[in-house]
């Protein structure tokens, strides 16, 4: 079971300079994040706060799906699918 | 700026862009990027969001330059946004002519509504008949100092057509998407300038989302998402603009469209500099926003007593107002609650109604978001919010030209007859 992971520009120092990173055997976002901070410490501090909640101004997507109408950190990321990791502060 | 900002922004420009071209002055008194959560700096460059916590990144400026800045040094500028120049980050490497948009004195709507003082700041009249060619002006001069040779945006019309156009003038090339069910008048506004336009399958959110990953992918000035700190403070030459033409002074209270939030978030931003840096007296006023029903999560959030925005799924006729996930709402609720204001929001029928009662008393047609501003004013004077007897500004920020689709089911002749003055008389129209 793989899922691709999205990193912002702006967390590229962290992933080594990649823009995706396969992710393997995570069925929610909350195991992908768990995952990701093995291979990559950092990342999960930047995305969630201190409470382990999905930060003010970072939004993700599971596929097309922005989590906050899904799951939250319990939206299953099935195989196959990208999770994109996206800073809010953008638009208007 | 001192010789250690100095050095400071030049170090910064070949640090972060390794772009040339730069210099230190197309930067005006801008010295760095600050993130409003945590407080992290960074050099002055592309870039919207803090490395640490994803916050919004701002300019910060040398504030010894600002200080040196008079009423009289404003006075003797240019006819345009750009005699502000010395408070943006950017001199105008782009120019079309933006601002000095007139600012009308709203009697007949004042009486209909039973108010004493009522102006309407009137942006539509700008280059692209909105006030983001004020935005657009500080991020194209922006993107061309920092060395890009693409202007870009994700856009719900009004952007859109600025972007396409100021590229147009500065020999950019243009990137502009847009949602697919835009507005036709919108569409045909960007095309016509000639740059690449792309309708995207999806609401404006969607749009956002897909511009904030290509730009992570293509070397472009994304105006709203990596040069959103320079073009964001474009927008606080509508709230200096509003103070100059009122005698060097603010009004009591002021109503705003709220898309992103951050039109609201930076006319404060502006009155707060004029009264810090002693350009107007620094009297209290009161900030109030105004959203469309179907797309109000600032206002939802406003009425539940929320400091956090919860994004929702748009479904309105004002489109340009119809940002679902809005950067800029924690800040927006942060003024209106700080000035002691109120948000509220509006039906698809009252927008409407909005634009007609704008139209007939005062011969101003705006878009459906003034259409907004306008039932917005109306419903929170009924509610007792608004104070009808304190000075009021009201913006409009865009053309009803534009959309043209929201009120032609009610905007139609009184009577279609033959050309005869017998037809006349029978239709009863003298």
């Amino acid at each position: 079971m793989s899922v691709t992971l999205r990193v912002p520009t702006i967390l590229r120092g962290l992933s080594g300079e990649a823009a995706e990173v396969p992710v393997e055997g995570a069925a929610t976002l909350a195991e992908l994040l768990d995952k990701v901070e093995a291979e990559h410490p950092g990342i999960r501090a930047r995305v969630l706060d201190d409470d382990s909640k999905l930060r003010r101004f970072v939004n993700v997507y599971v596929g097309e799906d922005d989590v906050r109408f899904a799951g939250g950190l319990e939206t299953p990321t099935p195989d196959g699918v990208t999770v994109s990791i996206i800073p809010a502060v953008a638009g208007g | 700026m001192s010789p250690k900002g100095l050095a400071f922004a030049m170090t910064s420009l070949l640090d972060q862009t390794g772009r040339h071209g730069a210099t230190t002055s197309s930067f005006g008194a801008a010295i760095n990027l600050t993130c409003r959560e945590c407080g992290a700096t960074y050099d002055l460059g592309p870039g919207n969001a803090c490395e640490q916590c994803f916050g919004p990144l701002e300019i910060g400026y040398d504030e010894s330059l600002l200080a040196t800045v008079t009423r009289e040094s404003i006075e003797a500028g240019p006819r345009t946004m750009w005699r502000y120049g010395e408070l943006l980050p950017a001199t105008p490497l782009v120019d079309l002519q933006v601002g000095c948009t007139r600012l009308h004195r709203a009697d007949n709507l004042a009486r209909e509504l039973g108010m004493k003082t009522l102006w309407v700041k009137d942006d539509s009249g700008n280059p692209t008949h909105s006030f983001k060619d004020r935005v657009v002006a500080v991020a194209a001069s922006a993107a061309k100092a920092l060395g890009f040779s693409v202007l870009s945006c994700a856009s719900t019309g009004n952007l859109a057509n600025a972007v396409a156009a100021a590229a147009a003038r500065a020999g950019l090339r243009s990137v502009v998407f847009i949602p697919h069910d835009l507005e036709a008048g919108k569409v045909v506004t960007t095309a016509v300038y000639g740059g690449t336009l792309v309708a995207v399958d999806g609401n404006y959110d969607d749009v956002n989302r897909l511009c904030a990953e290509v730009a992570g992918e293509q070397p472009w000035a994304f105006v709203n998402v990596n040069v959103r700190p320079f073009y964001a403070e474009g927008s606080k030459t509508l709230g200096y603009e509003v103070a100059e033409q009122l005698g060097w002074r603010l009004p009591d209270q002021v109503v705003v469209p709220i898309a992103s939030g951050a039109l609201l978030t930076k006319v404060d931003k502006a009155w707060r500099e004029f009264s810090r840096l002693g350009l107007v007296e620094a009297a209290p006023y009161k900030v109030f926003g105004a959203q469309a029903t179907g797309c109000s999560p600032v206002s939802a959030a406003f009425a539940a007593g929320h400091d956090v925005v919860q994004p929702v799924r748009p479904s309105t006729i004002a489109k340009s107002l119809a940002i679902g996930n809005p950067a800029d709402g924690p800040y927006a609720l942060d003024v209106v609650r700080r000035t002691g204001g109120a948000i509220a929001d509006v039906s698809d029928a009252e927008i409407v109604e909005g634009i007609q009662l704008l139209a007939r008393t005062e011969g101003v047609f705006a878009e459906t978001a003034g259409g907004v501003t306008v039932a917005t004013l109306r419903k929170l004077l009924a509610d007792g919010a608004l104070d009808p007897a304190a000075e009021t500004v009201i913006l409009n920020t865009g053309d009803g030209l534009k959309t043209l689709d929201a009120v032609a089911p009610v905007a139609r002749p009184t009577a279609t007859i033959r050309p005869s003055l017998e037809a006349f008389r029978e239709a009863g129209l003298a």
